[in-house]
């Protein structure tokens, strides 16, 4: 019997393949004898000890076999489908070199109470290392009420900062300089409000629009499908966003749009296949939505950014990545014809799965967060939040974010993936649930175009009730310990997380906030508010006006945010969620 | 007088909510439960509500527009009950009952009452105690009761048993022409709701549905075809006259006192029919023990043993 | 037959993430109970009537944002107001188990953190209406 050593080497030699079987090396003749060998092997090894399940499955529920190996890639030509990074269809990466040249953008999303709150937390953050500022608003900011609105009572700075007008804006940028960070904003309904303000900051700093960086999420479709902060029904909303579009590419060149938004799609229990398919799908709805304005995608299509999940299967969530960008730069070049290249990449941030994240033993989330960071750099996203392990409980402390932030620093400085370009290319496995995913989405697509699109598809509550069916699987799944949870459904323990130490947002933060506002409005010009305000309303109902050098106007003078949407609210009215249970 | 006949006489929120439990809850068949009695006391209370039944297809707008006619209505001043109906599940008898969703503007106008009712296995497009809840809403006060059925696309006949005006939505590009025909929605229908009328295709069924009211035998009332677009209330003003239309000819004319006999007469031979069926069961039970091994030996026959049984009662 | 269950299910305010309350719904729904779903951004008043007017057992409200004491403290009074103390309320979402002590004082009957299986929901409530009746 030949000895393990002596086996790599004949190996090395020959180039044969060699069978195991009953602790004896033989010989087989060609790759086929040696998979019939292997299968043989496997059924009396599965007879003898039966597999924990019958059928494994990835998280996203795409069935898994027990072994990939070269016939399951056997269709995959490797100039078409995978490429070199940098080349078209981006399978392995948007740049030549990845991060070996700059490490991912790594931003950390925060915001709570007021600007001065946020303000000290974003100084904080910037100087611990992290590269770009993430904007997390609160829901009356989200959903364009004032803090004195009714609907904004006990909300007020509890999920983000409370931001009711251009005054607010100013002390949560306060001494950033706008020129040197990059700044995201989770913002959909009102983006266009928002984003005037930062606008309007940089302007008091004496920061050129031009010279602003940063991303404005302004992804309204997956609202009404997954996250619910909508205002405006989606005829209003389209024109808002082509509106941004337009407006950004005139004056905000650097600007990103759009974060096309798969994150929330998959916290809402999606798979990951359709995560990929409905984000897309919404990707598609707007490049058609800009295109009748006559926007050119060669060029809008540049700004167009995307969002995903970092979920907690790292081969399927990197295979979804490779997935996402190659599907996204066909549908761009041939549906769309889109030849610039840099229109037709789809470069994403991605955040770690919330809903994974366990209020039972919540130290087991830095692990959890960890995996999940790895498959995003795995599969080369542009930016990385990586979520803190208090989140199931409540917003996170300092302590918390600042390992939140040092799980990315480990990853980037010390693990060593990030030292060659797309390391899991080429692995059977990958490359099969690569074009898996990619199958399994355009499937998806292909049906929402037959339904006549995205928005008939919303209206119709279709991808509403993929998700939530799968969400409602997943739920069976743990219930009958089909899936295991770490610390909820197996190995549970008895330990209280009555006692940690939790961030705490109390109700006098609304009252602080109230009363700047108030001290705001009796302070401004009231009559150029007015006049402004009418503006918007005039533009609201000429449909082929922009309405954001009104906003811009409006904002400028100190009229708030609840203001602007209450105008616009009145002219396009309210939407009405579309409920299939 | 008892205490919650006295509640729903009085419009007492939850007065109504509980009559309306206690008739789901209590199937009418051996009338001697409270909900029988209960509905006794309440039905000379009823009579001066308006029942209007909304029915169509799945996604045809039925809540919207249910919404909206709340909204017509309430600007008038009129008190408005609304009962919306849910499929339950044939499998759990559970039901998700969401249709209030788009109506939850006005539930807390005092005036407005809206109650969401699962089939619990009944077919036809409303559940077992539809036509009791609405009387109870009328006895309450409600000056105009709507029952939105299901609309799951089965044919919903029972909303004309139930309903003073029937509206039935159609919308562009359903097949709904088609659809029409096969449910023999022809007959039930007072007033067609050609409902986003803004899409494509919406004139098309209108003449289509004009068109096939040409076949209608009784020509007494031709039902009026209207179009509307729910989600901005276009044509509501118009629906709600083409329903006071109706209601005027109903009440004023011959034909229309004619169809409300009609109606009376199917409702007491439904309930009768009902309340026989739970006495079947128990009157052949009484039997069943002597007869059974004699049918078995073929000593006697079940033609016999109704006829005896019947002669006995 | 027992009389049928009937749980409100509702998302107070403007927190948007509803997919427990969908999960819950479903589940209640394949336990055999009716489940009236009012959607998202309810205000209590809403809330408090759409309870009476369906004449429910329960009321389940689903709080992700944070404001699981202002919501719970205005519905529990709010029913009070109305006389409707009986109907129960329970609730689930991002709350901290060092809170609910004080939602339970303030007349909660309880409250499910993240990750408590749906069984457990079921069970509770089935109980918790049986001795109320």
């Amino acid at each position: 019997m030949r000895s393990a050593s002596d086996l790599w080497k004949i190996n090395l030699g020959y180039n044969k393949f060699y069978i195991i079987i009953k602790g004896v090396v033989t010989l087989a003749d060609n790759y086929q004898e040696a998979k019939a060998a292997y299968k043989k092997a496997l059924e009396k090894v599965v007879q003898k000890n039966p597999e924990r399940f019958e059928q494994f499955t990835t998280v996203g529920g795409l069935p898994l076999n027990v072994l990939y190996s070269q016939d399951d890639i056997e269709v995959i030509n490797y100039l078409n489908d995978i490429n070199f990074p940098g080349s078209y269809p981006f399978t392995r990466g948007v740049q030549a070199n990845m991060y070996r040249g700059r490490f991912w953008t790594m931003r950390q999303y925060a915001g709570f109470a007021t600007a001065e709150e946020s303000n000290a937390r974003y100084r904080y953050l910037l100087e611990r290392g992290t590269t770009g500022l993430s904007v997390a608003f609160d829901l009356p900011t989200q959903i364009g009420y004032d803090t004195d609105h009714p609907m904004a009572q006990g909300e007020c700075g509890k999920v983000g900062v409370a931001i009711d007008s251009l005054a607010d804006m100013e002390i949560l940028f306060d001494k950033i300089p706008l020129d040197k960070v990059s700044t995201s904003m989770t913002i959909n309904a009102p983006a266009g409000v928002l984003l005037a303000m930062y606008v309007c900051v940089g302007e008091k700093q004496g920061v050129k629009p031009e010279q602003l960086s940063g991303t404005i999420q302004n992804d309204i479709l997956k609202e009404y499908i997954a996250r619910g902060t909508y205002i405006f029904p989606p005829k209003a909303s389209m024109r808002l966003v082509t509106d941004i579009f337009d407006f950004c590419g005139k004056n905000v060149p650097k600007w990103n749009t759009i974060s096309i938004s798969g994150y929330h799609i998959r916290e809402a229990g999606s798979t990951a296949v359709q995560e990929v398919a409905f984000t897309l799908a919404d990707g598609i709805a707007y490049v058609e939505a800009a295109k009748i304005t006559g926007q050119d995608p060669n060029v809008f299509g540049e700004r167009l950014s995307f969002f995903f999940n970092a979920h907690n299967d790292l081969l399927e969530e990197v295979a979804k990545y490779r997935a996402a960008r190659r599907l996204w730069a066909k549908i761009m070049k041939e549906r769309f014809g889109v030849t610039n290249p840099k229109a037709q990449m789809l470069r994403f941030h991605t955040q770690t799965a919330g809903c994974t994240l366990t209020a039972q033993q919540p130290e087991n989330n830095v692990i959890r967060v960890t995996l999940q960071a790895l498959a995003s750099v795995l599969g080369g996203t542009q930016s990385l939040h990586t979520n803190s392990m208090d989140e199931a409980l409540a917003l996170p402390t300092e302590k918390s974010v600042e390992i939140a932030l040092r799980t990315q620093q480990v990853i980037a400085y010390e693990s060593g993936v990030t030292n060659t370009v797309d390391p899991f290319a080429g692995s059977y496995v990958v490359e099969s649930l690569t074009n898996e995913i990619e199958q399994g989405a355009a499937d998806y697509i292909n049906k929402i175009d037959d339904m006549g699109g995205m928005l008939k598809a919303i209206d119709a509550g279709y991808p509403q009730k993929e998700i939530q069916d799968s969400a409602y699987n997943y739920q069976r799944a743990i219930e009958t310990d089909q899936a295991i949870v770490v610390g909820v459904n197996k190995f549970q323990t008895k330990e209280s997380s009555a006692g940690r130490k939790l961030l705490r947002v109390d109700s006098s933060v609304g009252e602080r906030q109230i009363k700047k506002l108030h001290e705001m409005k009796s302070s401004r010009d009231n009559v150029a508010v007015k006049e402004y305000l009418e503006d918007i309303r005039k533009a609201a109902r000429n449909e082929s006006e922009n309405l954001m050098p009104m906003i811009l106007n409006a904002v400028r003078v100190y009229a708030t945010e609840g203001e602007i949407c209450g105008v616009l609210r009145e002219e396009f009215g309210e939407y009405v969620e579309n409920i299939v249970l | 007088m008892p205490e919650l006949l006295k509640k729903v006489l009085n419009g007492d929120v939850r007065g109504i909510a509980r009559a309306i439990s206690m008739i789901e809850d209590q199937i009418i068949k051996t009338g001697t439960s409270e909900a029988e009695t209960l509905m006794q006391d309440i039905y000379p209370h009823t009579g001066k509500a308006w029942v209007i039944g909304v029915t169509g297809s799945p996604g045809a707008g039925k809540s919207t527009l249910t919404d909206k006619l709340i909204e017509q209505y309430r600007a008038e001043g009129k008190k408005v009950g609304v009962i919306a109906i849910d499929p339950s599940s044939p499998f759990s008898g559970g039901a998700i009952l969401a249709d209030r969703i788009r109506m939850q503007r006005h539930t807390d106008d005092p005036h407005v009452y809206i109650r969401s009712m699962g089939t619990r296995g009944s077919l036809g497009g409303v559940s077992n105690g539809t036509r009791e809840a609405a009387l109870i809403l009328d006895a309450s006060g409600k000056d105009v009761v709507i029952i939105e059925t299901v609309g799951v696309g089965q044919s919903e006949v029972e909303i004309m048993k139930i309903a003073d005006t029937v509206c039935v939505i159609l919308v562009p590009g359903l097949g709904d022409d088609i659809q029409i025909m096969k449910a023999g929605i022809m007959e039930i229908a007072d007033v067609f709701v050609v409902n986003k009328a803004d899409k494509e295709g919406a004139d098309k069924v209108a003449r289509e549905t004009r068109a096939m009211l040409d076949l209608l035998k009784d020509k007494s009332w031709i039902p009026p075809v209207v179009l509307t677009i729910a989600e901005d209330g276009s044509g509501l003003p118009e629906l709600v006259s083409k329903i006071e239309l109706h209601k005027k000819f109903m009440n004023d004319t011959k034909a229309g006192l004619l169809r409300i006999e009609k109606r009376t007469n199917t409702e007491v031979e439904t309930l009768l029919l009902s309340r026989l069926s739970g006495r079947v069961e128990q009157l052949w039970g009484t039997y069943k023990s002597d007869k059974i091994k004699d049918l078995l030996l073929r000593k006697t026959n079940p033609y016999a043993v109704v006829e005896e049984i019947i002669t006995n009662l | 037959m027992p009389d049928k269950i009937r749980v409100v299910i509702a998302k107070p305010g403007l927190d948007g993430h509803d997919r427990g309350a969908k999960v819950i719904a479903r589940a209640l729904r394949d336990a055999g109970m009716e489940v009236i779903y009012t959607g998202l951004r309810q205000t209590p008043e809403q809330i408090v009537a759409t309870a009476i007017q369906e004449d429910a057992d329960a009321v389940g409200i689903s709080i992700l944002s944070g404001a699981h004491h202002f919501y719970f403290e205005k519905v529990i009074g709010l029913l009070k107001e109305k006389g409707a103390e009986d109907i129960i309320v329970f609730g689930g979402g991002v709350i901290p188990e060092e809170d609910v002590p004080d939602l339970i004082n303030m007349g909660a009957g309880a409250v499910f953190g993240p990750g408590t299986p749906t069984g457990t929901t079921i069970e509770w409530l089935k109980e918790a209406v049986e001795t109320n009746k």
